[in-house]
This record gives structure tokens, sequence and C-alpha cells, in this order.
């Protein structure tokens, strides 16, 4: 539901990073890591993302997304694993205890920019 | 998209999953080479500029003294009621103040207003007819309060399950409220809202005769989701089960202001 807002923030970033040096660069490609315990849903915030580009040096580019699996680990007895069911308990000791590692990206990684031409 | 076609949400909550690699402006961009074009190494948060914000009214928090609760819940689930019985048994002890968003109207304003807390609208239309508040928003609301005259904030958040987890806007605890009329599984819909809460209302007890609800059912779902969080069984209607709620709140709140 907030995809535009997400979108709009990637090619505010995506442009700030296109370097001083090469004024009129386009950029490509985007690349983009997303986890699994997130809001995003990768089709709206493509659609978004292209209405956004419009007009800016992103114009036409790819928003590649990666996404990144629910990683796990118990505060308890240590063990480590992948959330892939809504259950937030260790398999192991049932322990409620839990920090979560990974799952809740939402970065750009890298953009790649456009052959001169 | 979470586990397994889920429709559920990331937060910028500083807790868990949420590496603190908080890049900034300045870094100097890394090129790379790939095939094709220039690959040039960005590695930044995409919500970092609300991260950033958020930690801004966080201070301002700190510095003055503030307990700030974040409200959260679908549409219809009783906050504002919630919050008008809420406010009217903290006001003598405890300076309160509300932040209340909304696309549009100012109907709940006007309901919390007769608490004689001071009550901020926030209509979210300006901004786009936003489904959450993100914490520019509240840095914005602020002017229109006193924080050297209160103890507790309570913002009322946005009624939605979703995009309201995934914004940090500097409060210190966040409680999400569920209805009894809306089914047992919708913590399970909507993980990450309960994951990033730290206590939940289960409301409007009072019609459970009415309804075939198991209430039981959803308590534990909202705690496979989250485990050891406090579950409270409230009707904000006829005050049942309030006192825990307002214990929890007062608890929190004298933590917070020593």
């Amino acid at each position: 539901m907030h995809e535009m807002g997400v979108a709009m923030q990637i090619v505010e970033i995506a442009t700030a990073s296109i370097p001083g040096h090469l004024p009129g660069a386009r950029v490509a490609k985007v690349n983009l890591k997303v986890g699994k315990l997130s809001a995003i849903v990768p089709d709206s915030l493509t659609f978004c993302f292209d209405v956004v580009a419009k007009d800016t040096p992103l114009e036409g580019a790819r928003l590649d997304i990666t996404e990144i699996p629910v990683q796990a680990v118990c505060n308890a007895c240590r063990n480590e694993w992948t959330i892939d069911q809504p259950a937030f308990s260790c398999p192991a000791c049932n322990s409620g205890d839990i920090t979560l590692l990974t799952g809740r990206e939402l970065d750009i990684e890298s953009i790649e920019l456009a052959e001169e031409e | 998209m979470l586990l397994d076609g889920i429709n559920a949400i990331r937060a910028c909550h500083h807790k868990e999953g949420h590496p603190h690699h908080h890049p900034h402006a300045g870094d100097a961009p890394v090129e790379t080479h790939s095939h094709g074009g220039r690959e040039i190494k960005v590695v930044r948060r995409v919500l970092d500029a609300n991260d950033f914000m958020a930690g801004v009214n966080r201070k301002r928090f700190a510095e003055k003294h503030v307990f700030v609760l974040n409200l959260m819940s679908s549409p219809g689930s009783g906050k504002t009621t919630t919050l008008e019985k809420t406010l009217q048994h903290l006001m003598p002890e405890f300076r309160c103040a509300v932040i209340v968003g909304d696309i549009c109207t100012t109907q709940d304003a006007d309901r919390l207003a007769a608490s004689g807390a001071p009550v901020v609208q926030i209509n979210t239309d300006e901004f786009g007819g936003d489904c959450h508040l993100a914490a520019h928003v509240i840095e914005k609301a602020l002017g229109g309060l006193d924080l050297d005259a209160l103890d507790i904030l309570i913002v009322e958040n946005i009624g939605n399950l979703v995009c309201p987890a995934e914004f940090d806007i500097g409060e210190d605890k966040r409680a999400v409220i569920l209805s009894v009329t809306e089914g047992e599984d919708k913590p399970l819909k909507y993980p990450l809202m309960f994951r990033v809460c730290d206590a939940a209302l289960l409301n409007k007890i009072d019609l459970l005769p009415h309804l075939d609800y198991d209430i039981k059912l959803a308590a534990a779902n909202i705690l496979q989701i989250h485990p050891n969080m406090p579950v409270f069984e409230t009707s904000a209607k006829t005050e049942e089960g309030f006192t825990p709620w307002l214990e929890w709140l007062r608890s929190a709140t004298r933590e917070k202001l020593g």
C-alpha cells in the first residue's frame, strides 16, 4: 500500500548515488534486497517504480528484486533456522526468546549505469 | 509476500533483524565493474530517511521526558473508544496528549478532545492520503504540542494492519488492537504488526456472547507470532479487562519517566 512512497525513495537514493563526475549518466538497473517479512509486493513496487522513474535518470531502468529469507537465532539454545511459516518460536527448544537475523531488508544494494551511447 | 504468499510487512524496528549499517549520504559510492554497465555499490536502507527522523523524534521525547505510545489496528477495531477510556483513567495521574491520524475527517479528534487532553489531528490527505504516519509527519504535528507540559503522548495511527508496522516514528512502545469481530487468523495474516508490537488488545469482548469466536485461538495466534507478548482481553465499551492494560501502560510510562 505504500509502494509508491518506497518507489519514490528508491529513485531519490539511486539518483543521488550517480557519481558527480558522470553528469547525464542513466541508470539501467537497481538491485534491491527485500526481506520476506516485508509489506512490499514486488509487482506493485515495480509498477510504481516505472511510474515515478519517468523523467528521471532512472526512466526505463529495471528493478531487480532479490528476496531474502527470514533467518532467526534462538537466544536460549543458539539454534539458527529459517522461518517459513507464521510461527516464531524455536523449533529445537520451543523458546520464544528469538532474534531475527534477516528477513526485514528493504535495501538498495547497487545501481548499474547504462552503457554510454 | 512473507511466508508462502502471506502479505506481511517489514519494519524498521530497532530490536531485531535490522542491521545498523545506515550509511550516510556522505559515504562515497564504491564503483565496481560488472558485465554491461558500471555497477555502483549503494547499500542503503530505502527507508533510512524515515529512520533518521524517527531518531530525531526519539531524542526529543527523551529530552522532554515524554513516554510515547504508537497505537495501531485495522479500521473499526475500537482504537478511538479505547483511547477515550484510557485517557479518562490516566488523565488525573499523567498529563496526556494525543496525535490522531486519519486520511480524512476530524471526527476522532473531536471525540478525543472531550477528554480534555490536547489533540492534534493529522489528515494524511495532505501527504498523498498515506496509509500510515511517517516520522516526519509526527515531527510536524509536535509543533502543535507543548512537550514540556506532557508525560504521555499517544499516537493513534491510521487504521491499517500493514503499513504502520513498517514506519518507526520514535515511539517507546507499540500496541495493536484486534477486535473479536475480525477473525482469529488475523495475527497469522499480518505477522509483522504483531511481531513489532509490545502489547496486544483483544477488544470488544462484550460482543463474545453474540459471536462464534474462539478468543483462546486468537490469543494463541498472537503468541505464535510474538511469544510472551502481553495480550489484554478488553471491552472499551464496558471497560472490562481494562485494569491490566492500564497497569501495563502506567508501568511502561514510569519506566521511561523514572
